[in-house]
This record gives structure tokens, C-alpha cells and sequence, in this order.
């Protein structure tokens, strides 16, 4: 069945002219050499020939002129990109970098750094109460929505990476 | 009006305010997204009105298109998005590849319509028939690609596909085609032969 399967996909790929320039080749082998292939070949092909001899449907008569009298009454929506203002994006970005860094500062600012002695960096830090602003609802529900917003962002670059990968291949 | 423009042309005179330029590209693409609708909807009151909407809707969006596809990708684009919308609206289920239970549906629908074709020797009509048989993603997908002119790229971008899901799904789609064929015109295939 699934020797079956490859032999399709492999023969249409080849009937739509999608296979490598090898794939090519070697299915043109194929054809000369095996009846099965042979033969699998030309069910496919008549399938294909019959579907590219199928009519598309006509709408009625009046069809066109209904739109155009619809349209008529309408006018075109401007363009998405002209309502949307980069600049409000682009606050929208700078008021969460500023509330992120903000709480940074913020947490940061309860480290004694002129502490002498055996005091370490990373037990200052041990010694910020996290609690204090991670027990609050709307500080979670805000670090909650950057988390998400993080991980969105990041989903976009990687499939615009990913595409450009494709198109570069 | 000259009808030698081509889609861009056209659509910059809509977009400078010749409205009735849109005549053109209505008359250009309105089998295509009818016969499309008509995959969805089986019913060609439904797909008439469904194909009406989505003209509308493009003329609506005509400032949106930015020229970095073909306007028929563009269209086709709205012509999928409102073709799921009215199977929702309509309470329809969209089926998955995989659900054979379609096809006994289908199958039993149909059983008068294989009547009637019995009757028609007309190969054309017998892979209309064939294909109205078929579950809109596969009908659709058969449609984009050999009746509406869209390489696997563009079609992958309509449906929001990768590439190689979607030539997995044309595949898929034309081998029910044939099994259909099969099943319910063995006699006018056969006669083909």
C-alpha cells in the first residue's frame, strides 16, 4: 500500500513536472523498464487529462451587472496600512520595553552594591524579595501577556527565517 | 472600455476612481470563483450569492492589494476564507482529509445523480460530476490547480498551507477523484478507453 502510494505520488509529481531533474530520469527509467509503472502511468495520465478537460460553471446572466449595481452604493476601504500608524506601534513597543526595564531597575534597586566583604553578587540578589511584586494579580497578568507577546514575536522570526530558508533553497 | 488591460492596469483605474472599471475583473474571474463557491456550497443559488459577496468584498479590500502576488491568488485567498465562513455559517461539517464517513454521504446522495449520468456520455460532464462528488478542500484544491491557473506555491498560499502539505493534498485529492470515477462511472470510463 505504501509502495503504492510512493509510485503515485512519485508518477504525479512527474506528470506535473515538479520532479528533480534525477527524479526525472529515474522515473523515465522506470517507465521504459517496468509494466507496473508503465502501466500506473498511463491510468494517472488519463486521470490528469480528464480533469484539465473539465469546464469551469457560469454563474447567471446577470451575474456581473448584480456586483456592479451592488458596488455602486459602496466605496473602497483605504488601505489597512494608512489606518494603522507605525509610530503607535511604535509607542505600544516602547511602553512595554520602558515597564519591563522599569521593573528591572525596580528590582535591581533593592541590592545593597556598596556592600563590602563576603557579600557576593549572587547572594545580594538572594536577598531581593521577588515576592513582593510577583504576588501581586496585575503585575502576573502583565508578565503573563509579555510572555506571550515574547513568544509570538518570536514564532513570527523564526517562520520568516524558515521562509527565507525555503526561498534561498 | 478596452478589455486588453491586464489585472494591475485595471485595478489602478478602479483605485483612481473608475469604478466600472471593476466590470472587467468581474467578468475576468467570475466563473472561477463561482465554480469554486460551487465546490462549497453544491447548490448554485447559494454559490451565486456566496461568489456576489466576494466581489464585493475584494472591491471593498481593492486598496489592500499590494501587487506582490497575482491578483488571482489574492482573490482566491478571499474566495477560501468565505467559503469556510459560509460552511460555518451553514452549520456544515468541513471534512477532513481522512473522513471516509463523507463519502458514504456522498455516496448515498448522489446515487440519483449517477442516474442521470448514466445517460451522458460527455467526458466533460462526467468529471464535473465527478469532482461535485468530491469534499470541498478536495474539489477546491483540484480546481486551483487545473482550472484556475495557480502554481503549488500560490495554491499553498490560498489555502495557508506549506508547499509540500499542499501538493500531499492534491495528490490525496486526485486519487479520490479517480476512485469516484471509478466507482460510480466504471461505464462512461470504460467507454473512454
Amino acid at each position: 500500500m505504501n509502495t503504492q502510494r510512493t509510485i503515485e505520488e512519485r508518477l504525479w509529481d512527474f506528470i506535473d513536472g515538479t520532479s528533480t531533474v534525477d527524479e526525472k530520469s529515474n522515473v523515465e527509467r522506470l517507465l521504459e523498464g517496468n509494466l507496473e509503472w508503465k502501466a500506473k502511468y498511463h491510468e494517472l495520465l488519463e486521470v490528469h487529462q480528464l480533469i484539465q478537460a473539465s469546464e469551469l460553471e457560469e454563474p447567471s446572466m446577470r451575474f456581473s451587472k448584480n456586483v456592479m449595481d451592488q458596488i455602486a452604493k459602496l466605496h473602497i476601504a483605504p488601505a489597512t496600512k494608512t489606518y494603522i500608524n507605525k509610530k503607535i506601534i511604535r509607542g505600544i513597543g516602547i511602553f512595554f520595553i520602558l515597564l519591563v526595564a522599569g521593573f528591572l531597575v525596580y528590582g535591581f534597586g533593592q541590592v545593597n552594591w556598596s556592600t563590602k566583604g563576603d557579600d557576593s553578587f549572587l547572594e545580594n540578589i538572594n536577598k531581593v524579595n521577588f515576592n513582593k511584586f510577583f504576588s501581586n494579580t496585575w503585575v502576573n497578568a502583565f508578565m503573563i501577556i509579555n510572555v506571550v507577546l515574547g513568544l509570538f514575536l518570536l514564532d513570527n522570526y523564526l517562520s520568516n527565517k524558515r521562509k527565507d530558508y525555503r526561498k534561498e533553497a | 472600455m478596452s478589455t486588453g488591460l491586464n489585472d494591475s492596469e485595471i485595478i489602478g483605474k478602479v483605485l483612481s476612481g473608475e469604478q466600472q472599471a471593476y466590470a472587467l475583473l468581474v467578468n475576468r474571474y467570475q466563473s472561477y470563483v463561482f465554480t469554486l463557491a460551487l465546490r462549497f456550497t453544491k447548490n448554485r443559488e447559494d454559490a451565486e450569492e456566496l461568489s456576489q459577496d466576494i466581489f464585493i468584498k475584494a472591491y471593498r479590500s481593492l486598496s489592500d492589494f499590494r501587487g506582490t502576488a497575482k491578483f488571482s491568488t489574492w482573490l482566491y485567498t478571499i474566495v477560501n476564507n468565505a467559503c469556510i465562513s459560509f460552511l460555518r455559517k451553514k452549520k456544515l461539517e468541513v471534512h477532513s482529509l481522512d473522513n471516509e464517513k463523507f463519502f458514504e454521504v456522498a455516496d448515498n446522495q448522489d446515487s440519483g445523480m449517477r442516474a442521470n449520468m448514466i445517460e451522458q456520455k460527455s467526458k466533460i460532464a462526467m468529471v464535473n460530476k465527478a469532482i461535485a462528488l468530491l469534499g470541498p478542500d478536495d474539489a477546491e484544491i483540484i480546481t486551483l490547480f487545473y482550472k484556475s491557473e495557480q502554481s503549488l506555491d500560490e495554491i499553498s498560499k490560498i489555502l495557508g498551507l506549506e508547499i509540500n502539505t499542499a501538493k500531499v493534498r492534491l495528490h490525496r485529492a486526485r486519487t479520490r477523484l479517480k476512485e469516484k470515477m471509478e466507482t460510480y462511472f466504471a461505464e462512461e470510463v470504460k467507454d473512454l478507453n
